[in-house]
């Protein structure tokens, strides 16, 4: 699949572009670039063809095309929301998150409590990655603005009861905002039915091109605009319209909406039978997420005493594609913040690998992971000085958590 | 991705010397699983002379890489000069490391120094950290191990020490020391700490300082002498003391607040502090 001798499972980093959705969109890279706002026909016709695009992710959504703001990206959609959701009720200075979000939401609240003075509450997850929704009602007060909360985890697939807290929202007054990047096109939303806000989605994520996202935001809701200029999106995002990207992410919403049953049944079996082969396999291995309440595509295994990267570059020699949530993969130097937020054990948490499949993965795909992993962990266990079975520490240091904050 | 040279790749695919060496001379271990990365090394030592090693690593590619290219290297060294070796033959052996991944290369140079002390019977503590006073709590790194990697490496910014030693690289909480040892190892001076009196104090900072200084070096004085005193109240820049014990009545009390309270005051908090009695 996907380029020559690739084996793609990386992809909740980013999908391929559908072959129909790269179709719709190249005409309008070439004969058709007219400016969507123009009054000649040249550009009028371009207008038409966005139209059809919202009102095929509208439909995608469950929601009226009025409620569809089309933005450049997943983190521009959540910088959005939140920052609206402040703007428009200024007497409100708390913002209610969880420790697991993606960095679009979790660096940006970092940021408005460090240097603007809000307050945030940073919920915790359980050892599955699950929220406390006591917990999340406690947090709630008058002085609360927003609750931004992701549907699906993005390191775990892990998913949080959104329709439940939007009735908790809703039954407070307090907006509502989710990152859904991960969600659309692999779970079934219907903003008809549901008392969310504000959603955030990315194109990249559902096979179409990087630079397009959207926004949903509730009609009549107070919104403020990030992004001021001229009167595209109805005044809502100001910027001359990304017409490829929107039409492709129109044609990827169809074909989200055509594949989503197919998700549920072929992707989620492709994926079990990877998990359950892997676990099955290698011994030591865990699996980082609650076993259910998860994305159907995505599997993270954490392979005890071996190091995430050194497993990726092998898996990469073999031309598999993956991620890990290891700290010599995250730029940082400690683990990712998912998995400490969930308590994983240092011993696990940097060797853990994420397997993240699409409707393009193939049984042989699955196959060829199944047949490689287990001797890629035993090679590096071979190095390594941990041993199987010996649970001493190697030095005193290992015994306490290497970082206290 | 990294940026790995075709060495580092070679020495990662197809590692040198790897396992438990049964009849080692020495062992070298450093590292943690906690940290992410752990190296332990085995050296067979005859004559003086490296006549074999090998090493076990738990870690990234570059770690791996240059735990093999160090066992390489040090084959058929005198214990002298495998001394002498340090981290920039390690990275260089490998044709140069990531800035980000050279604390791989320092990790090599810790595991054969305490590898080679072990050897002579020098005392390497419990772990590689025995020397010097832990500067970086978050990876267990002391103030030797930040100004060895500055000295050896030229290192000019916490970035680098994070990079070089993983000092710094989780809360952030040991940036200004590290600062500071930067500037110790390149024979800079050290930022002299700021004055005490120099930058104006808020209201609530003179306050706290005030009765710090009353507390801990005016109180003692009085009571060797068998009197006391306590603070009434801050105005401004005027503090309202009552003297007590044998202070009380005594005739030279308003030589004591004159001379001793507000001189010590005005020396340690303000020059235009102004002390009255009660």
């Amino acid at each position: 699949m996907g380029a020559q001798n690739t084996v793609y499972m990386d992809n909740n980093a980013t999908t391929r572009v559908a072959p129909e959705v790269l179709e719709a969109m190249l005409p309008f890279f070439s004969e058709r670039y007219g400016n969507p706002s123009s009054m000649h026909t040249f550009g009028g016709a371009v207008g038409r063809e966005m139209r059809e695009a919202r009102e095929s992710l509208a439909e995608l959504l469950g929601c009226g095309t009025d409620e569809i703001i089309f933005t450049s990206c997943g983190t521009e959609s959540d910088n959005t929301a939140i920052r609206s959701a402040l703007t428009a009720q200024p007497e409100k200075r708390h913002i209610v998150t969880t420790r697991v979000e993606h960095p679009a939401v979790l660096s940006l609240c970092k940021f408005l409590e460090r240097s603007q003075g809000y307050r945030v509450t940073y919920l915790g997850v359980d050892a599955e990655g699950l929220l406390d929704m006591q917990e999340l009602t406690d947090s709630l007060t008058d002085d609360t603005a927003v609750i931004s909360v992701m549907w699906a985890n993005n390191e775990t697939g892990v998913l949080f009861p959104v329709p439940q807290i939007a009735t908790l929202a809703k039954s407070r007054g307090i907006m509502l905002h989710t990152d859904a990047v991960q969600a659309v096109g692999k779970v079934a939303i219907n903003l008809g039915e549901l008392d969310v806000d504000m959603l955030s989605l990315s194109g990249h994520k559902l096979h179409a091109p990087k630079g397009v996202g959207a926004l949903f935001v509730r009609r009549k809701l107070p919104y403020r605009p990030y992004l001021i200029g001229g009167h595209q999106e109805h005044g809502k995002r100001a910027g001359t319209e990304n017409t490829t990207g929107i039409i492709a992410l129109g044609a990827a919403a169809r074909a989200a909406k055509a594949h989503l049953p197919s998700e549920n049944t072929v992707v989620r079996g492709l994926r079990d039978r990877l998990e359950n082969a892997l676990l099955a396999a290698v011994p030591d291995s865990r699996l980082n997420g609650h076993r259910h309440e998860r994305l159907p595509n995505t599997s993270n295994i954490s392979f005890k005493y071996v190091e995430g990267e050194a497993i990726l570059l092998l898996l990469d020699q073999l031309g598999i594609a993956a991620s890990s949530g290891s700290a010599c993969t995250s730029g940082s130097l400690e683990p990712s913040h998912v998995l400490r937020a969930m308590g994983v054990p240092f011993t696990f948490a940097h060797g853990s690998i994420r397997f993240s499949l699409s409707r393009y993965t193939t049984d042989a795909d699955v196959d060829y992971v199944i047949k490689h992993v287990p001797g890629i962990i035993e090679n590096l266990r071979k190095i390594s000085p941990y041993k199987q079975g010996a649970a001493e520490p190697l030095s005193p240091l290992d015994s306490k958590p290497p970082c206290g904050c | 991705m990294w940026e790995y040279t075709d060495i580092v790749k070679e020495h990662f695919l197809n590692p040198k010397n790897v396992g438990e060496m049964k009849d080692a001379s020495c062992v070298g271990e450093v590292g943690s699983i906690a940290c992410g990365d752990a190296l332990k090394l085995f050296l067979k030592i005859e004559d003086g002379i490296i006549k074999d090693a090998s090493f076990q690593t738990f870690g990234c590619a570059s770690a791996i890489a240059s735990s093999s290219a160090l066992t390489e290297l040090v084959k058929g060294m005198t214990v002298d000069e495998a001394m002498k070796v340090t981290n920039k033959d390690i990275a260089s052996a490998l044709g140069g490391l990531p800035k980000e991944k050279m604390h791989c290369s320092v990790m090599g140079e810790e595991a054969l120094e305490a590898a080679i002390k072990s050897w002579r019977g020098e005392d390497v503590g419990s772990h590689e950290h025995s020397e010097g006073e832990i500067v970086c709590e978050c990876f267990g790194v002391t103030d030797e191990q930040i100004l060895h990697a500055v000295r050896e490496n030229d290192l000019k910014t916490i970035e680098d020490v994070t990079y070089y030693t993983k000092a710094g690289g989780g809360c952030a909480k040991c940036h200004e020391k590290i600062e500071a040892l930067i500037a110790r190892a390149r024979g800079e001076a050290e930022p002299a700490p700021a004055p005490k009196t120099a930058k104006k104090l808020t209201n609530i900072q003179r306050m706290r300082l005030i009765e710090e200084v009353l507390e801990k070096e005016i109180r003692p004085r009085l009571q060797a002498d068998g009197g006391d005193i306590e603070l009434s109240d801050i105005e401004g820049l005027v503090v309202t003391v009552s003297l007590r014990g044998r202070c009380t009545g005594c005739p030279a009390s308003q030589a004591t607040v004159q001379g001793t309270v507000q001189a010590i005051l005005r020396e340690k908090v303000d020059p235009e502090i102004q002390v009255r009695e009660a």
